[in-house]
């Protein structure tokens, strides 16, 4: 009833090519980013803004850049966590090397070495594929591990192999508060969104697709493997890179190698997988998934044992918080195998419906 | 119809959460000293974060059964962390909105994380024996507190206590130690100082490190099998200790020289090797055993009423004996701010720190508290936040560990002027000022 686009005349190009072309979906998304930037720091306390959407926000990010990779161009990576990590050791090491450094130049320059790192280690997805190149990729996850751990170079020649920023400040405007972080990473978060829901609607992005579709049928009507796979790794792993120096700058302020290891990879892969592979929308599903129900289920399950009147171990708490999660996940993948994004469109298509959907 | 499912299970997880926000408000309410335990009962850490976990609340426990502190009573609540740093800053960022007093991280990592975090919400941190070994110095280090040691006294203590056995500091030189280490900021903090006195002593040392978890030490083994080194120093922690003792066990490496860190000295590390560990040295900051008045009364008011967390065997054991110096130095920081800021009410962690600054734990007041013979005095200031390190040396027989040292004392000479380099270098890192005169009265 309200949701439906009957009336809606495009009378130019411009107008039938803008990223939302329906009035209800541009206003939505609108109220979205309006609501996220204007309402959610008045409305939630420190520990949901700092432990919860921070980690969120950060986290959506690399599954966007991860989902470019994957979910577009068909290229499985488990790498995600060594780019991660490439960008934050890099944007640490431009803050601290480079007098008068800012901020947001650091973080580019992490998210370029990030790519730089990711087109290296995405050659071999020239020659090998599928689940070949995801243990290709592994292989970038424990070199930048172990050179993390093992060149001083990363670490500033830091001793615990741990490293830190502090004071971090964007043009005079220092970001303490959680409430600044928060809008400070959502920036990151919107504008990379956009950039990368543009880029998936241009001649590339169907390169991309293209490509994950069946590469030989790809290259047969000229789209060249090379350039299409490396610039997916590029665009990716920027992504990721930016997202690992958001991780390491505003979210930890102190890391060490273990905050980018595998376990990190398959984290972004699975929100990928869950939120919807080739969806930008769906990597935000995953993220939320992924980073808000372990936490919940930590919280709630005691909550319930208090209902049903017996009082549950600290360790039971986290073995059960596996068990549900693991169930969980494997229920949505038999639910709906295309992830929360299908979901997502599926309502949209009964809400054009209602209320006579017949 | 899916999607109908779907719709009615998004709502009652809303309801629940709602639930849940609804009862948290209502702990928040209350007027009890709240301690904060961030543990690890899970994963490939457990076997030693478990036995702490136990030791600390057991001790908040027994604070209770004594009249909590000047009255007031305490409260904790467990978060598992599962040694991950992304859990520690969660849980810590869901603990401290309850009033927290203080957090005990018991991670290196973490509390390199907490440590950025700690200034900005006015809450201290213990990092007992763990942490940054530069935190020692309070000019830099406002709110960390490694009380009773570093990585760098344990390093140093270790190296004169095997030097003392070799007759003589001049006896190292020409001697090779290997440092088995835990390779993350855990293990890696021993590594400056015990290049630090392998110059000044003349020996050598071969640095192997051990990847997280640290099930896998077979190539580190062999490599000590090869190289022959003349003591073994163990920095390890969780399953990667037990590992070690067997791998030595199987190479045949004398456990006689190996020598571990307070975190590689527990019974749940020894025990998988039995009788094969037998000759196996650790450090311990802390008596251990069952027969300390404060085990004692432990079991008696607390154990006896049912109210024992952990089984009754492992009261007393190495880690749980830490567990509950930990809960001592967290209780006592706090009993000393509410004598000076608010006696009988709840104080906060600003308060809290000033009482951890300005800890005195003498002789006498141990003697109160039963732990005569378990600790040495504790006493820190503005300056010096570690309040001493002396520790002890303790060995495996086979069945049950040992004390072989009498109190070792760090060379405080060789460590200070480290401790101060490595403070200044992170508060020129960081653009903080050291803290004047002035500063240490607040």
């Amino acid at each position: 009833m309200f949701y439906r686009e009957n009336g809606q005349f495009k009378t130019s190009y411009r107008q039938d090519q803008q990223i939302f072309s329906i009035t209800q979906d541009r206003w939505a998304v609108l109220a979205i980013i309006a609501f996220a930037v204007f309402a959610v720091p008045f409305l939630v306390d420190e520990y949901l803004l700092r432990a919860i959407l921070l980690p969120f926000v950060i986290l959506a990010l690399a599954a966007v850049g991860v989902n470019v990779l994957v979910g577009y161009c068909g290229q499985i990576s488990l790498g995600s966590g060594a780019f991660m990590g490439m960008g934050a050791y890099v944007a640490y090491n431009a803050m601290v090397r480079v007098d008068g450094m800012p901020l947001i130049a650091a973080i580019l320059i992490g998210g370029a070495a990030a790519t730089l790192t990711g087109v290296i280690f995405g050659i071999p997805s020239l020659r090998v594929k599928g689940l070949y190149l995801s243990v290709a990729t592994l292989a970038a996850q424990f070199f930048c591990e172990w050179g993390f751990l093992r060149v001083p170079w990363f670490t500033n020649d830091n001793p615990s192999g741990s490293v830190s920023v502090a004071g971090l400040k964007v043009m005079g405007w220092e970001i303490n508060s959680p409430v600044e972080k928060y809008l400070f990473c959502l920036g990151f978060l919107i504008v990379f969104a956009l950039l990368a829901k543009n880029l998936v609607r241009s001649a590339i992005g169907r390169e991309w697709m293209a490509i994950r579709d069946m590469d030989v049928a790809a290259s047969v009507i000229g789209i060249r493997p090379m350039y299409a796979k490396l610039t997916a790794f590029a665009v990716s792993s920027f992504i990721v890179g930016v997202a690992g120096a958001l991780w390491g700058f505003v979210h930890l302020g102190s890391w060490e190698p273990a905050a980018f290891d595998i376990n990190r990879s398959f984290q972004l892969l699975f929100m990928v997988i869950i939120g919807g592979m080739g969806s930008i929308m769906g990597s935000m599903f995953g993220a939320a998934f992924i980073v808000s129900l372990p936490i919940f289920l930590n919280q709630f399950l005691p909550v319930l044992g208090d209902w049903l009147g017996f009082s549950v171990s600290t360790a039971l708490i986290s073995h059960t918080e596996f068990m549900v999660f693991g169930a969980l996940i494997i229920w949505f993948l038999i639910v709906e195998p295309h992830g929360l994004a299908r979901l997502w469109s599926v309502g949209k298509q009964k809400m054009r419906l209602w209320p006579f959907p017949h | 119809m899916k999607l109908r499912q779907l719709v009615i299970a998004a709502t009652l997880a809303a309801t629940a959460l709602t639930g849940l926000l609804a009862s948290q408000a209502a702990f928040a309410q209350s007027k009890e000293q709240f301690f904060p335990a961030l543990v690890y009962r899970t994963g490939a850490y457990a076997p030693n974060g478990v036995p702490f976990a136990n030791g600390y609340v057991d001790y908040l426990k027994l604070t209770n059964a004594r009249g909590g502190i000047n009255g007031v009573k305490v409260s904790f609540e467990e978060c598992e962390t599962g040694y991950s740093t992304d859990r520690i800053v969660e849980c810590y960022e869901r603990l401290k909105g309850k009033g927290a007093t203080v957090f005990q991280p018991l991670s290196t990592g973490g509390t390199f994380a907490l440590t950025e975090k700690a200034p900005g919400d006015k809450i201290p941190l213990i990092t007992a024996g763990l942490g940054r070994s530069e935190s020692a110095d309070g000019g830099v280090f406002k709110w960390n507190f490694p009380l009773t040691g570093t990585y760098w006294t344990a390093v140093d203590v270790l190296v004169q206590h095997v030097g003392a056995k070799a007759g003589g500091m001049k006896n190292l030189k020409g001697k090779k130690i290997a440092l088995v280490y835990h390779d993350s900021p855990y293990g890696k903090e021993s590594i400056p100082m015990i290049q630090t006195r392998a110059a000044e002593n003349g020996f050598s040392v071969d640095l192997l490190p051990v990847a997280h978890p640290g099930v896998e030490q077979k190539s580190t083994w062999l490599k000590i099998r090869q190289s022959r080194p003349d003591y073994v120093f163990l920095w390890g922690w969780g399953v990667m200790n037990s590992t070690a003792i067997k791998e030595a066990v199987a190479t045949g490496y004398p456990r006689e020289k190996m020598y571990g860190v307070w975190w590689s000295a527990a019974e749940p590390d020894v025990m998988p090797a039995g009788t094969g560990a037998k000759g196996y040295n650790a450090l311990v900051t802390s008596a251990t055993g069952t027969s300390s008045a404060v085990v004692k009364e432990v079991l008696a008011k607390v154990h006896d009423k049912g109210q024992g967390t952990g089984p009754r065997a492992e009261v007393g054991q190495t880690l749980y004996m830490r567990g509950l110096t930990a809960g001592l130095m967290a209780v006592e920081g706090a009993r000393a701010a509410q004598e000076r800021f608010a006696k009988g009410k709840v104080i906060t962690g600003e308060q809290a720190r000033w009482g951890y600054e300005n800890l005195d734990l003498t002789q006498d007041k141990l003697n109160k508290l039963g732990f005569n013979g378990v600790l040495l005095p504790i006493s820190t200031s503005c300056k010096d936040h570690m309040g001493g390190a002396s520790a002890k040396v303790h060995t495996w027989d086979g069945s049950k560990f040992t004390l072989t040292s009498d109190w070792l004392n760090p060379d405080m000479q060789l460590i200070n002027p480290m401790v101060k380099a490595a403070a200044d270098k992170y508060a020129s890192e960081k653009k903080i000022a050291r803290r004047d005169a002035k500063d240490c009265q607040s």
